[in-house]
């Protein structure tokens, strides 16, 4: 199994990153295993559709899961529509304890969006 | 002669002024100017105005349609566009309409042919005439659309001023693309402002912009001698004209709060107008 949380830095040490599109990291991970592996975040430095970027790259990863503090509406409607359950860290700081958490079915998982996202450069 | 009546912020009169100097020369041109509202956002100068809307049309742009029959899911269409409109996700080809420009890029790049455009409407321009003969125009974005720039420049396309006839510009407020799309093409702007460091920190924003256009800059200090010297120490350092004060006066706000324009309020502002455009004029000759 294969989930995605993002993250500030490019570690399974590394603290979570509440942003979606935007976050530094996208973290890798086998919750089992906890086999890792960083990827910068190609929506990090997109000037607009970060989420739909960011998405995309989940998606592409075949990940299961993916974790994180926020999915505005157009990363929303991708990772839906990529059939990905999205996560809410939550309380959760560290990576290490967001995956705690996933695996004792803590996290709330998102059934809309929970931010207005960033409205698109005109 | 083409003039954007433009202000860094909100709420500095900026839409009473505009009215009021398209009334002011109505009467003294032939033809009478034409008026745009490119606040597409939040249109009101018809209020002041008070046209009869003779024409309508749709704006809108060409969005990509994806036939999940043809698509082979190769990415091509999410590799070019710039926007990131339109994602490949797994086995699914989603558009986002709100991110998309409709720029055709992903429709040309398909390599199956995938893609079909069709029209995704964000908006109307409108135009008809005032009673004073004056031609106006505005657009207006539909509730929840992000993009201005489009209807702006279909309006500008749309509504095309006569020969010789002088075009007066109403700007949305601020300094963001919409602003810079009214700017653009205008022979003269004038900034209204108010004396206030907030004021003052947006005129200098709004004068960068202009002068990044190439476009002379004159300018109008609403609420004279409420605020402080900041404003009037500004203009003066960059040579930029100060076309006119308008004093602080319950009158005034009262009278724009019923949808009253200033010449209305105080008659004698025509003569003021028509001074300015004298000047704007002579400055571009
Ligand atoms: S380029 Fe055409 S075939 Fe390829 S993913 Fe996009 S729509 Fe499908
Ligand atoms: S038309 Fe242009 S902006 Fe719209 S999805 Fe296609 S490539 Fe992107």
């Amino acid at each position: 199994m294969k989930i995605i949380l993002t993250t500030t830095s490019p570690s399974i040490d590394s603290n979570l990153d509440s942003r979606f599109g935007r976050g530094v990291y996208f973290l890798v991970v086998d919750p089992d295993t906890l086999e890792w592996q960083a990827h910068p975040n190609p929506g990090a430095g997109a000037q607009g559709g970060a989420g739909t970027l960011a998405a995309q790259f989940v998606a592409n990863q075949h990940a299961e899961a993916v974790i994180s503090g926020d999915f505005g509406p157009n990363a929303y409607g991708a990772l839906q529509a990529a059939g990905v359950a999205m996560y809410l860290f939550g309380a959760s700081t560290t990576v290490r304890e967001a995956i705690e958490r996933f695996k004792a079915g803590q996290l709330e998982r998102v059934g809309a969006p929970t931010g207005q996202g960033h409205p698109p450069r005109v | 002669m083409k003039i954007t009546i433009a202000s860094g912020k909100g709420g500095t009169g900026k839409t009473t002024i505009a009215t009021s100097l398209a009334l002011s020369l109505a009467a003294e041109l032939t033809p009478p100017p034409l008026f745009l509202d490119c606040d597409v956002e939040a249109p009101n100068a018809h209020l002041f105005l008070k046209p009869t809307f003779e024409q309508r049309q749709d704006v809108g742009i060409l969005i990509p349609r994806v036939d999940e029959a043809k698509c082979t899911h190769c990415g091509k269409c999410a590799e070019v566009c710039q926007y990131h409109a339109i994602a490949v996700l797994g086995t699914k080809t989603l558009v986002f309409p709100q991110l998309c420009h409709g720029c055709g890029s992903c429709t040309a790049l398909c390599p199956e042919h995938a893609i079909t455009e069709i029209p995704d409407v964000m908006g109307v321009v409108e135009r008809g005439v005032t009673p004073e003969g004056i031609s106006f125009a505005r657009g207006v974005l539909d509730v929840g659309e992000p993009m201005a720039v489009p209807v702006i420049r279909q309006l500008k396309k749309w509504a095309v001023p006569q020969p010789g006839q002088v075009v007066v510009r109403d700007a949305p407020p601020g300094t963001s693309c919409p602003v810079v799309k009214v700017m653009r093409g205008a022979d003269y702007v004038v900034l209204v402002t108010e004396p206030t460091p907030f004021g003052l920190h947006d005129l200098r924003l709004a004068v960068q912009v202009a002068r990044e256009l190439n476009i002379p800059v004159g300018v109008i200090i609403n609420r004279d001698g409420s605020g402080d010297a900041g404003v009037d120490e500004f203009c003066a350092a960059v040579g930029l004209p100060v076309l006119l004060r308008n004093p602080f006066e319950r009158a005034i706000a009262e009278g724009v709060a019923q949808g009253k324009n200033l010449v209305e309020i105080h008659p004698e502002y025509t003569a003021h107008f028509r001074q300015i455009f004298n000047q704007i004029t002579t400055a571009l000759s």
